[in-house]
């Protein structure tokens, strides 16, 4: 392992290892610049993924303290989990489902397209897609995104078979197993998926793409890596210049360290993002790091979200294969006659018992409840992926009154569903129940929101500094050296489930920070 | 959960209660067990709470030919907690009281109507979020529901049945893709 010094001034110190920071590491390492890589949480492997899901989410699961209100259903039905991130070397990149759809173009036109809906706060992205699109088809071919540059897609699951049958009796077109970052063949030197169904616990075959296994070995042989693990950053320091300069952070035992740094890239999710910004408050930066805009921390999205489950007559044993691999495409489509702005996405979705008897069903108990429960080899599943419209009043905050175990502030999220989120989920699902009636389902149920595994906009890029916290390249208005380099920097959601759109950003930022270092600029 | 050792005396002495049974003869859960009694040993709770808590268990979500053993690991963990914390310990035996006499021998119309009677309690929703949590995450749950669990170890699905649905059409390949080691590609 590289060691660089603490009081090292020339390492870029990166917070966060998952897809953007880990691959942001991977970036700059790899072109010669010295990276102190900052993670939260330990380093798990193939070998040390457990198969037992509720261990799993006790090991990879950001478990912190946080607190959260508003009229969100998910305040009284997670009253613990406001969301569901990881804590872990390769951050969400070891429990995401491997889906990498790019988002629309005229998804980055939010405002345009939607116009002034009323209590929103819609932006439109300062990047031109055919730009996007350019770092899109780099991310997908490191990635290996499936049906992208001849990589066959997944073969059909039972649980797809259903899902394809009934779209296509109610008159869908766009339905396939998906663009995947999951190999359906050799690829990359890691093996093919297997279909085993257990992605969010952590892939044992390493066949789903995950910084934890590529992006960041990967830069360790670089000989330009720091990793600290267990390493948890409550603050970055600026100088008089308003220029950062260091982070401090906690180390495993507990004790209070500082690494000098040329470039700080906060990279930890779009909810302890904005607490890292508001904890690093200072006389100088009175309302946190890079929100002279009052913007860091607002506008939080985190998609519309839910369950939706046909039980059959016959066995599905849905649990048989990869989680996520089947989409359909033909909502994501703007038409406001369907009684919402934005689109959505029907996402294949499977679970395990214990996760489908304590996540996967809506609020009940009792015979009915039960009986669901009783039908579970004969579900089909599916997940709703939607736009949810930005507001500036939703939004992280410091709770002051709730202590992490550092005895600094946790994170506060509040969220007041838009009317637009209720109708969308809504008519997704009328559309999946009729999906499955049409094959024959004797039930249909749903659920309502489930805790967010897309965190976004928290930190949002804009061309005007007073209208976000960052530019184009997730570079801070306020102060140069210091950029965010996750979800939090999209001025807006669109449908697309955000890990590739998160690393075609990197790998752009990544570009723009070694041009800016090039000509001294930071 | 202890299916078939005898109790060592000295941990029986630490015990407040203590809930048998045994399986019914070809259940699926006697085809795992290694032997048909069963005992759970509590630390905090008392015999005839116990059978109380596996009984709103058991009300909360019924499943017939489920064994008691398997709602017993709920209250195992109930009492675990309870065993750690006095304040939750008295939040149960607050929340038994509120159920009135004879639950646990009550029909299940009326367990289910002195349930709904205190379901925003707190003592409602964490029996709720402790059977959720416990009853379906064991191997005699896997077994009664039919869940195969993980398929790592063997290899995973991809050639046990992940794709071996029949009643629905086959799926074109331009909407699926090659199984791997079945040509194609």
């Amino acid at each position: 392992m590289t060691a660089i010094a603490h009081d090292d001034a020339r390492a870029v110190v990166i917070v966060g290892s998952g897809a953007s920071g880990g691959t942001l590491a991977h970036e700059l390492t790899r072109r010669g610049i010295p990276v102190v890589l900052l993670e939260a949480g330990k380093r798990q492997s193939l070998a040390t993924f457990t198969q037992v899901p509720g261990d799993a989410f006790a090991q990879l699961t950001w478990l912190d303290p946080r607190t959260q209100s508003g009229t969100s259903t998910v305040v009284q039905d997670y009253p613990t989990l406001p969301s569901w991130t990881c804590k872990t070397v390769g951050g969400t990149t070891v429990h995401w489902t491997g889906a990498t759809p790019r988002l629309r173009p005229w998804e980055i036109k939010a405002r345009t397209t939607y116009g002034d809906v009323a209590g929103t706060s819609l932006a439109d992205w300062p990047i031109a897609y055919d730009e996007l699109l350019r770092y899109y088809e780099r991310a997908e071919r490191r990635m290996v995104t499936t049906r992208r540059n001849g990589v066959p897609g997944l073969p059909a699951s039972n649980n797809f078979k259903v899902m394809y049958a009934g779209a296509k009796k109610i008159g869908y077109k766009q339905v396939h197993t998906g663009y995947m970052a999951i190999n359906s063949r050799p690829a990359d030197g890691r093996a093919f998926c297997i279909q085993q169904g257990f992605c969010v616990q952590g892939c044992k075959t390493g066949a789903k793409w995950s910084t934890l296994y590529t992006e960041i070995p990967r830069a360790e042989a670089t000989g330009h890596l720091d990793l600290r693990i267990e390493c948890m950053a409550t603050r970055i320091e600026h100088g008089p210049d308003g220029h950062a300069t260091a982070v401090v952070y906690r180390d495993r035992e507990g004790k209070e360290q500082r690494q000098k740094a040329r470039i700080v890239c906060v990279a930890c999710n779009a909810v302890e993002t904005p607490r890292l910004l508001l904890l690093s408050e200072s006389g100088k930066f009175p309302r946190g790091l890079a929100n002279s805009s009052d913007q860091v921390g607002r506008n939080y999205v985190h998609h519309v979200g839910g369950f939706i489950w046909g039980l059959f007559e016959k066995p599905i044993e849905s649990w048989r294969g990869t989680t996520l691999a089947g989409i359909i495409e033909d909502e994501i489509v703007n038409r406001p006659q369907r009684g919402f702005v934005g689109g959505y996405h029907l996402e294949l979705c499977a679970l395990d018992l214990p996760s489908f008897a304590q996540v996967g069903l809506p609020y009940g108990w009792g015979r009915s409840f039960a009986s669901i429960i009783d039908d579970y080899r004969n579900i089909a599943g599916l997940f709703i992926t939607g736009e949810d419209l930005s507001r500036s009043t939703n939004r992280i905050t410091l709770d002051r009154r709730v202590k992490d175990a550092h005895g600094l502030p946790v994170a506060h999220i509040h969220v007041d569903e838009h009317p637009n989120d209720t109708a969308m989920r809504t008519h997704a699902q009328t559309q999946g129940a009729k999906m499955y009636d049409a094959v024959g389902a004797r039930r249909v149920v749903h659920t309502r929101q489930t805790p967010a595994a897309h965190n976004m906009g928290t930190a949002r890029m804009s061309a005007r500094p007073e209208e976000g916290v960052v530019n184009a390249y997730g570079q801070s208005h306020d102060v140069k050296n210091l950029f965010v380099c996750d979800g939090s920097q999209f001025p807006t959601p669109g449908s697309a489930n955000p890990t590739l759109t998160i690393v075609a950003l990197t790998l752009r930022q990544a570009e723009y920070i070694e041009r800016q270092m090039s000509a001294h600029e930071i | 959960m202890d299916l078939d050792r005898p109790i060592p005396r000295r941990q029986f002495l630490k015990t407040t209660g203590l809930l048998t049974g045994v399986l019914a003869a070809g259940s699926p859960l006697a085809l795992i067990a290694p032997s048909r009694a069963w005992a759970v040993e509590l630390k905090a709770l008392t015999t005839a709470e116990g059978r109380t808590l596996l009984m709103v268990s058991r009300t909360i979500c019924p499943h017939d030919k489920l064994e008691d053993a398997a709602y017993a690991v709920v209250v195992q963990s109930v009492d675990a907690d309870a065993a750690g914390d006095a304040r939750t310990l008295a939040m149960l035996r607050a929340g038994i009281r509120r159920l009135g006499a004879h639950f646990a021998t009550a029909p299940e119309p009326e367990r289910v109507r002195r349930l709904k009677a205190i379901e925003s309690s707190s003592f409602f929703q964490t029996m709720r979020t402790q059977t959720l949590g416990a009853l379906y995450a064991t191997p005699m749950a896997y077994a009664y529901f039919g869940y195969q669990g993980e398929a790592f170890s063997k290899g995973g699905y991809l050639y046990r049945g992940f794709n071996d649905l029949k009643w629905l059409p086959e799926v074109p390949l331009e909407d699926s893709g090659p199984v791997p080691g079945q040509g194609g590609t």
